[in-house]
């Protein structure tokens, strides 16, 4: 249910795009009106969930340090896995962000006979979803050159770089290749390994799907069914400057594949996929290791919170005290003129 | 609740049915329940107790009954709790959304690993309380329910997160391992507290929590019997070196206050750290009063919720300042020293009558400690030993090879990970790293934190600390390792208990026990014991 759901509603909405574009005016409906609305709803709900998160406080600081602190002038710090300045964790943020750092940690453990445990090195994960992620963003970049006319230098280096393996006509983009097999290890991952396949939700399956669905309609469309190019430039120039149109028959499969993508961008701030956002936000890995050096205010401080007082303590205890000859603040009320115990006393050796 | 024998549990760790053996469970998490029967719960904290604290819904109730007499309107009571707290803690949120469930933790946790119990995976016990935030607080999960991962509170999810909050010692080993960083010592913590919320806790919490409160220790050790403890460690002490020492206690006009926990002065194997304290501050000659009053390191509040966090830990500063000392030295204690270093200032700062700590030998100035004005013993030892300050006879410990046990707060959520290497270096001639993937920030826990080292649930804490112990067994193998050094007091306890049952023949003990081997002491007689009473290599062997 958890893989089959999310599969048939990513079918299903294959299936209404597909139909949508037949009926009158369904064209203008998912080529027009869908991709305003979702880019509206895209940035707009990104920016109400990042405010959520920014609306409530950081009361403690919480970095988890994973290295040396910074410590005596003779004790190498782990500046990056354990900053404590701005810099450092902008450093380790960088790392986290651009290059998966912790990931990049992960182990793999199992139980032997004995018993042992032993701890694998494991990054295929971190690898995998490196490439994903990485491919994602260079063809989201390609998709730039519907956009602009005429195209920047940039753009004609990347698509250099990606075709580079000069294979097939059109050129076949490693991208294309990298994210839908990366697509479909996570999906198997996910199948396979025992852990990961209790863990998972329908909500791990269901971008997994549209992605792919994406993607699949993306390639179709560039190496192996005809689609209008010249029409789906005018139309994304057109949703850019504000004069949409469409002209002429673009093709089914370009509006499935928008479809899709509209539904992603829709779907994408009240998902998981929110962690895009979230890693920035995290305080355990965007906060300094500072807190023993500079004090970290809380909002919600609560200043009527005081301990146990002293005198209190001393009240319980008084007699005890003055009999150990430990010192006290207010001396024993009965004995007063006897009572030379106190400070003095205290200095005295302990019994033994 | 008998436990079972080492070698029986060794082969049902590894051959029984279980996650971590690869048998997968044929049903959904969401449809499996949670079923209590001696042996895997933490007892409830006593009416009384709760009582004391003014928690809400003190009574007596089982967790085996079917009826926790819980509050009528129980589930408005959590939901509005999770509500207050998503407000509170950006933490909370972000961990609540972020998750993409790569499993990446799945088998980063000693519970997991030792139990192969699936809620055990630090993603599961995150999504035990994730499911009702999405059912309850997203806009998804309100629309599509289950198909979006969210179910309804039901008291089957309280029991779960009874049972698995209090099966998650707030290491953080997994959160070093998660490409977003989520912590689940803050989910836990947020689960623990909810539960307070409805009157649902434990005994070996809340009691220490009540005794911290009112005796100033977890123990409820009495100001005389603080005294009269330590003055039989200098009785020890003066027995084994010749050296009588005559430390002072609640003195004002002392220039460093030390607080260590209270375990170090009442159980072994803690008090032969304690003892090693006592020789160096005399070695040093050191300004220096230990307090009755604010007389426990440890802050069982962490483990409870952070009003409780703080008003323990205020007794730090305000003995402080009471006795009008200049900074604070703080004993080897684990999570004491994360409320020290991420909560005290923020919580109980600003401390701006004190000064920054200085060293009174070196002179080095701890500008790392510049703002809450605290140092730990292992940073204080360790510039003593860079300025050679101390006279040490590493020899002294020959009988002992030692690996070190970095204790998940200071490894986790300080990043005091050399200077305790340093001294232990210094103060002994054999010392071998555990593997690299079991120490350092990746080190495993002891599996009994957070107040669950209670006699109660052994079985499930000798599991807990198999992937600790496991580590030990390769350097004693190895290495004939027979000592794990470690700077943490529930470790001297729990580990004392888990290196009994896995890996008999090591013992457990503070960094600073090594370092008062050590100490060449002025005016000493020759040592033919260590400070246990045990004999020296080359004496009476």
């Amino acid at each position: 249910m958890r893989v089959l759901y999310p599969f048939l509603a990513v079918i299903a909405f294959i299936l209404i795009a597909l139909v949508g574009v037949r009926i009158p005016g369904g064209q203008s409906l998912i080529g027009i009106v869908l991709p305003y609305l979702a880019i509206l709803a895209f940035t707009g709900g990104f920016v109400f969930k990042v405010l959520g998160w920014a609306r409530s406080p950081v009361p403690f600081r919480i970095p988890t340090t994973c290295g040396q602190g910074v410590s005596l002038p003779w004790i190498k710090q782990n500046k990056l896995d354990c900053p404590s300045t701005f810099w450092g964790v902008a450093g380790r943020m960088l790392l986290e962000v651009l290059l998966f750092r912790s990931l990049f940690r992960n182990t793999k453990a199992s139980i032997h006979k004995g018993p042992q445990l032993a701890y694998g090195s494991s990054k295929w994960l971190w690898l995998v979803g490196l490439t994903f992620h990485y491919s994602f963003l260079v063809i989201v970049i390609r998709h730039m050159r519907l956009f602009t006319n005429p195209m920047p230098a940039f753009l004609h280096a990347l698509e250099f770089g990606d075709g580079i393996l000069q294979v097939g006509a059109p050129q076949l983009y490693i991208t294309d290749l990298l994210l839908v097999g990366a697509l479909l290890f996570l999906f198997v991952r996910r199948l396979v390994m025992p852990q990961v396949r209790y863990i998972s939700l329908a909500n791990d399956y269901f971008p997994l799907f549209l992605i792919l669905g994406i993607g699949i309609t993306g390639i179709l469309m560039r190496y192996f069914i005809r689609v209008d190019v010249v029409g789906i430039k005018q139309l994304a120039v057109g949703l850019v400057t504000f004069s949409p149109k469409i002209v002429g028959d673009i093709g089914s499969l370009f509006f499935i594949h928008l479809f899709l993508v509209c539904l992603l961008l829709i779907y994408f701030p009240f998902s998981k996929l929110m962690h895009l956002g979230g890693v920035f936000l995290s305080p355990t890995r965007n906060m300094a290791n500072n807190s023993r050096m500079k004090r970290h205010i809380n909002p919600w401080n609560d200043p009527n919170i005081t301990p146990h007082s002293y005198a209190a303590y001393e009240d319980e205890f008084r007699e005890f005290m003055v009999e150990a000859g430990i010192p006290v603040d207010k001396e024993l009320a009965k004995p007063a003129e006897s009572a030379a115990a106190g400070p003095a006393a205290e200095a005295a050796p302990a019994e033994g | 609740m008998a436990v079972p024998k080492a070698d029986k549990l060794g082969v049902s760790v590894t051959r029984e049915p279980s996650l971590m053996t690869g048998a997968v469970p044929s049903k959904s998490w969401m449809d499996t329940p949670v079923e209590f029967k001696p042996g895997n719960f933490c007892y409830p904290a006593k009416k009384s107790i709760v009582e004391y604290h003014k928690f809400p819904n003190p009574r007596d109730w089982e967790p085996v009954a079917d009826d926790w007499k819980l509050p009528a309107n129980w589930k408005d009571i959590i939901l509005q709790g999770i509500k207050e707290r998503l407000d509170k803690f950006r933490s909370f949120k972000i961990f609540m959304d972020c998750c993409v469930r790569c499993g990446a933790c799945a088998d980063k946790c000693h519970f997991f690993l030792g139990t192969g119990d699936p809620k055990n995976m630090p993603v599961m016990r995150a999504e035990l309380l994730r499911s009702i935030y999405r059912n309850n607080f997203t806009t998804a999960g309100k629309i599509l329910g289950k198909l979006a991962g969210g179910r309804e509170m039901t008291f089957g999810v309280l029991k779960e997160w009874f049972m698995y909050f209090y099966q998650c010692t707030e290491c953080r080993r997994c959160s070093v391992f998660c490409p977003y960083g989520i912590d689940t010592a803050e989910i836990t913590m947020m689960g623990r507290e909810l539960l307070h919320l409805v009157g649902v806790n434990i005994n070996w919490i809340l009691e220490p929590a009540a005794n911290s409160n009112r005796t100033g220790n977890h123990m409820g050790l009495q100001p005389h019997t603080i005294k009269d403890n330590i003055g039989y460690l200098c009785d020890d002490i003066e027995e084994i070196t010749g050296v009588k020492i005559t430390p002072t206690f609640n003195r004002k006009g002392a220039e460093i206050l030390f607080i260590t926990p209270s375990a170090d002065i009442f159980a072994e194997p803690g008090i032969y750290t304690a003892m090693g304290y006592l020789l160096l501050f005399e070695h040093l000659g050191l300004d220096y009063t230990w307090s009755t009053y604010a007389s426990e390191g440890g802050n069982f509040g962490l483990f409870t919720n952070n009003e409780m966090m703080k008003k323990l830990n205020g007794k730090m500063y305000a003995e402080a300042k009471r006795l009008g000392v200049k900074w604070i030295l703080g004993g080897e204690c684990g999570h004491m020293w994360r409320v020290i270093h991420q909560y005290m200032d923020t919580m109980n700062g600003p401390a701006d009558f004190l000064e920054q700590p200085t060293s009174p030998i070196t002179g080095t100035r701890f500008e790392n400690a510049a703002s809450t004005k605290m140092v730990h013993i292992s940073e204080f030892t360790a510039d003593l030993i860079k300025h050679k300050k101390l006279k040490l006879d590493p020899s002294r410990n020959n009988h002992r090879i030692v690996t070190f046990h970095d204790s998940c707060n200071p490894a986790r959520a300080m990043g005091l990970i050399e200077e305790p290497r340093e001294v232990i270096k210094a103060a002994a001639n054999n010392f071998f790293e555990m593997p690299a993937n079991t120490i350092r920030e990746q080190t495993f826990c002891c599996g009994s934190g957070t107040g669950l080292n209670t006699d109660e649930i052994m079985e499930l804490r000798m599991r807990a600390g198999l992937p600790r112990a496991n580590a030990v067994q390769y350097v004693h193998d190895k290495h004939k390792v027979n000592t794990l050094a470690c700077v943490c007091a529930i470790d001297r306890a729990t580990l004392t208990s888990l290196m009994n049952y896995w890996v008999p023949g090591v013992e457990v003990c503070g960094v600073s026990e090594l370092v008062g081997n050590a100490l060449v002491m002025d005016g000493e007689k020759e040592r033919e014991t260590g400070l246990r009473f045990e004999p020296l290599a080359g004496e009476g062997e």
